[in-house]
């Protein structure tokens, strides 16, 4: 019989027990909040030229009014010709595209092609939707397959909606100022390049929850070009000193030890078949 | 909304999505094939009627497969109807179904919210459909031929969205009849205008 103390293996899928611990915290807080979940501000868009996709995101991570992560990447890899843009919970949005790529690698593998975008596109639909809304990704999926360029966007709640451009995030509103003034059918590379960079740049300026540098990745049938930085922010900072320190620059004042009990409570052999 | 005309059924919708007062998507395609003539009209939230007609073309799909014959549009309503009515707590879907089949032509089936089913030769959907119940009345005769229909159609959508805030954007109409599917889209200043000052 294993004792309580001893680690288990989790079981798999998502697990809703703390959403009962956390509800049962909030009576205990005596009118105080429970921590929120970090949420990054963002400017995510996509635009879908003659040749392929452009995704384009920015790369401010933030936790309240603090920058966490200068350059975090919000344009996450699904499969060789398919890519996604995250917004809304980080957690999320991380999560739900490795395990969105995790099962497309799989069917790759199995099937011995690349995957559909529509593919990736109806396994989100079904997971997000099985989760009520629970789960806040609103992501960009963009890519090239054998039956052509798409885009598509895929909401916390499970719509779905397949259009030429769009943009998410909290910059989104400026983002799409500048891509309804800039978009036409069948754009080159170049223009549709300085499209998505114009419409991300528009979200940084105006949005203080996105900033720092822009990323963008471009998806044709030759390849995926994905070039991070691809502009970087004009407002850095060289750091005056170097903020590492050597070992032993701090000072020892006193030293305590305190061996730790430890019993071995269970031990399992497995004898590995080498054959 | 959607009418049935002698020969067919003429389906239309407006073009909008919106979250809260933003609009998500203005060029929606509200008009979804559940069968090769069977569409469904979506209203109500987007992620519950994206899911349910999904569902049901599946199923809808799966039972013409065993029957080795195109399916009735009664049959796709009631299957509609049976996922409205079994969660009907959990969801928010109106849905119009219309369609043709061999038996009896055009038809027109309203499955609204809570998961009533009732066939109708008009019927309008969605918070738009509060502004044009009156024009309908007084226009919608029986008998008319497919034009007319998407006549008026294409008028009741533009007077609705006019009115009502959540309905925009373009015009997507579809006739199904025994020849098939004709899709047509009337464009913003394309629509009928009708002179309010």
């Amino acid at each position: 019989m294993a004792l309580a103390n001893v680690f288990e293996t989790p079981a798999p899928g998502f697990n809703f027990d703390n959403a009962g611990r956390n509800a049962a915290l909030n009576g205990l807080f005596d009118g105080g909040k429970t921590p929120k979940p970090m949420k990054t501000g963002t400017t995510i868009a996509g635009v879908v030229f003659k040749d392929g996709v452009v995704l384009g995101a920015d790369t401010r991570a933030t936790s309240g009014e603090v920058v966490a992560d200068k350059m975090c990447a919000k344009i996450h890899y699904i499969s060789p010709n398919i890519y996604c843009c995250g917004a809304g919970t980080a957690a999320d949005t991380e999560k739900t595209t490795d395990l969105l790529s995790s099962n497309l690698t799989i069917y790759s593998l199995n099937s011995g092609r690349n995957p559909r975008v529509v593919m990736a596109v109806n396994i989100l639909q079904d997971m997000l939707y099985r989760y009520h809304g629970q789960i806040g990704a609103n992501l960009i999926l963009g890519g090239v397959d054998c039956t052509g360029n798409h885009l598509y966007t895929v909401e916390p709640y499970g719509s779905v909606n397949k259009v030429p451009y769009l943009s998410m995030g909290s910059g989104d509103l400026a983002a799409l100022g500048i891509l309804e003034d800039g978009f036409k059918p069948d754009l080159e590379l170049e223009p549709a390049k300085e499209l998505v960079r114009a419409a991300i740049q528009a979200g940084i300026m105006n949005d203080l929850g996105s900033g720092n540098n822009i990323d963008i990745c471009v998806i044709t049938k030759q390849g995926v070009d994905y070039i991070r930085p691809y502009r970087e922010s004009q407002f850095k900072d060289k750091r005056k000193t170097k903020y590492k320190y050597p070992p032993g620059a701090t000072p020892i004042l006193t030293e305590k030890v305190v061996p730790l009990k430890l019993d071995v409570v269970q031990e399992t052999v497995q004898k590995m078949e080498t054959a | 909304m959607a009418v049935e005309y002698d020969g067919g059924v003429v389906i239309g919708a407006d073009s909008r999505t919106t979250t809260g007062a933003y609009i998500a998507n203005r060029v929606t395609d509200k008009l979804t094939r559940i069968h090769d003539k069977i569409y469904c009209c979506r209203s109500g939230s987007a992620a519950d009627t994206q899911a349910i007609a999904e569902i049901v073309a599946y199923q809808l799909g799966f039972h013409s497969i065993e029957l080795d014959e195109p399916p009735l549009v009664e049959t796709a309503a009631n299957l509609f109807r049976a996922s409205c009515y079994r969660y009907r707590e959990e969801l928010t879907a109106g849905i119009l179904v219309a369609g043709w089949d061999k038996r009896k032509g055009g038809q027109v089936y309203s499955v609204p919210i809570g998961g009533m089913l009732v066939r109708q030769p008009v019927s309008v959907g969605g918070s738009g459909s509060t502004y044009i119940y009156g024009f309908m009345d007084a226009n919608y005769k029986p008998g008319m031929n497919k034009e007319q229909c998407m006549e008026i159609t294409a008028a009741a959508l533009s007077l609705a969205m006019e009115r009502d805030g959540s309905s925009g954007g373009v015009v997507r109409l579809a006739s199904i009849s025994e020849e098939g599917v004709e899709r047509r889209v009337i464009l913003g200043n394309q629509l009928p205008k009708f002179s309010t000052h």
